[in-house]
């Protein structure tokens, strides 16, 4: 059942901004599983601004699902690139619904599953730096890691 | 912008000679069919016409036939007022065989009953052809099996399904035992293609749409065997002798008559079939040979005219099914992501193809208003979308 999709996220759809496979990259988060559909991996290259913070410098994303999926993907990278690691770590999702100007109730949790890659991916990115990890971005990390497993376990079946 | 539709196993162009069947009772002729006058009169003409008309082309008496308002309700009325009329002889709780592949009109009554404690059933598992075994339907009868239900041919894959052995084998079955087993199928796919002859098919009970057969939407068919006892499953009138109440959809009926006097046509049939095959053949043939990375879902040779249903690796299904949209070609897919449930088709994970092909399934469907131009098009343009879209997936 195709659903209402506005222009925006058409666009992105149809042209998305940074995507593709990033080469050595600072940090990677793949989020989302094959059961449900929606595969989501997500590259970041970190650098320092003038006054020594981390920032994202460069990001890219690829994605497995459906049109809002990719639109979620394509606008997030747009969002955060240049942002601080601080700013992305509490970056709120839900800009991405208003950036792209609305999505289907149900296609909600292609923007969160966005969200969620950024989270990993910047998780991996301190975790290999050896630098302290922000309670709260630990804290989404291990509920990941739990929802993961337990999909796995829900459909052992097929 | 070109508009190609190729969704016609979800609903069809209705036929310019089927509307004109039923604009007379949408404008002068709007009487209630259940009235004594002369308005009623008409339109009572009108449903005896159609009924005739259905009639001779399931190869069955007149009033073996039962409008409904679609084919789902048709379905539900075969399961659950065959299991009604089953208690009401006395049996507690008897067992239904059907299959894992069936429209949800058909598994879910069946699985409400199964929750209520009122029926037993067996999900009979395909094979990798997606075809239903008749050893297996054999195997699956019990002592208490009052009712087997197997879908003519799968909405998803079209794969045929051996109606008319399986028909054969309960008949020499039923002759030899006091327990009778009923059978139903649902035609709903097949109706424009395979023969539909009941007594061909062994079959009891079967399953009509009018919409998918150029017809109008809103009207759907119940054979019923004569003799075969059913309850109603909704109440409130005496209409189609009581089985099915409410006020006759006449117009949706003659519609239905008309649609199925164009099917019925042995010439025109044929060579819609052949048509649509050489088109559906060019479109397998197409994809499989110029896009790498694809499957064909389901058997080739049990397989309608009209069905295509291929997989494209490393795709999910809704974005393909949306990049056609945008250049004016309508599909189906059976991922979980256009369906708003997290699980993709049953009928795909059913054939075992796995997840990640059952998500990234297309299904194209033909109909007697298709061109060979328009799968041209198709071909031309979907190499193109795929490409594009595998270099944004992470899958490899």
């Amino acid at each position: 059942m195709p659903l209402p999709y506005s222009k925006k996220v058409i666009q992105h759809f149809n042209k998305p901004h940074n995507y593709g496979k990033m080469k050595n990259p600072d940090g990677i988060g793949e989020v989302g599983n094959m059961i449900c559909g929606d595969l989501m991996k997500l590259y970041i290259k970190v650098n320092q601004n003038k006054k020594g913070q981390d920032i994202i410098k460069d990001i890219k994303f690829e994605t497995f699902g459906c049109l809002a999926a990719i639109a979620s993907s394509s606008m997030l990278t747009d969002l955060v690139k240049g942002k601080t690691l601080e700013e992305a770590v509490s970056f709120d999702r839900k800009e991405i619904v208003q950036e792209l100007g609305g999505l289907p109730p149900i296609k909600i949790h292609c923007s969160v599953l966005a969200g969620d890659a950024l989270i990993e991916a910047i998780h991996d990115y301190l975790t290999k730096n050896k630098k302290p990890i922000p309670e709260a971005l630990n804290k989404r990390h291990q509920q990941l890691a739990t929802e993961k497993e337990e999909i796995k376990k829900d459909h052992q079946v097929c | 912008m070109r508009r190609i539709y190729l969704d016609n196993s979800a609903t069809t162009k209705i036929d310019k000679k089927v509307l004109e069947a039923m604009e007379p009772y949408l404008k002068e002729e709007f009487g209630n069919a259940s009235s004594l006058h002369w308005f009623g009169q008409e339109a009572h003409n009108a449903l005896s016409k159609a009924r005739g008309r259905v009639a001779d082309f399931l190869g069955c008496n007149f009033l073996e036939v039962y409008f409904t308002g679609s084919a789902t309700v048709s379905d539900n009325l075969a399961i659950l007022g065959i299991i009604k009329a089953t208690q009401k002889r006395g049996i507690t709780k008897p067992h239904v065989i059907t299959s894992t592949i069936e429209h949800p009109a058909v598994l879910e009554p069946i699985k409400y009953l199964e929750k209520t404690g009122e029926v037993e059933a067996t999900y009979l598992a395909v094979d990798k052809e997606g075809v239903v075994k008749i050893e297996d339907v054999e195997r699956a009868i019990k002592e208490n099996t009052v009712l087997v239900s197997i879908m003519y041919a799968n909405n998803e894959i079209g794969t045929i399904q051996p109606i008319a052995q399986i028909g054969d084998w309960l008949k020499a079955r039923n002759q030899k035992s006091e327990k009778k087993i009923l059978f139903h199928t649902d035609a709903v796919q097949a109706a424009n293609y395979l023969d539909c002859n009941v007594d061909k098919l062994g079959v009891d009970l079967l399953t009509l749409s009018g919409h998918k057969i150029y017809g109008p939407k809103g009207i759907g068919i119940l054979y019923k065997r004569k003799g075969v006892e059913i309850e109603p499953v909704v109440f409130g009138g005496h209409q189609e002798r009581g089985v099915a109440p409410g006020t006759e959809n006449v117009a949706g009926i003659a519609g239905f008559g008309e649609a199925i006097e164009e099917i019925k046509n042995q010439e025109l049939r044929i060579k819609n079939g052949e048509k649509i095959k050489k088109l559906r053949d060019k479109l397998i043939d197409g994809i499989l040979k110029n896009i790498s990375g694809t499957d064909l879902n389901g058997s080739r040779e049990k397989r309608l005219p009209n069905n295509v249903n291929t997989s494209f690796k490393g795709v999910e299904g809704e974005s393909i099914l949306m990049a056609l949209d945008q250049k004016g070609v309508a599909v189906s897919t059976g991922s979980a992501c256009a369906s708003g449930s997290l699980d993709p088709s049953h009928v795909l994970m059913a054939l075992g193809v796995g997840v990640e092909r059952a998500h990234s399934s297309i299904r194209f469907t033909l109909g007697k208003y298709n061109t060979e131009s328009e799968i041209n098009y198709v071909l031309k343009i979907l190499p193109g979308i795929i490409e594009r879209l595998r270099k944004i997936s992470p899958l490899k």
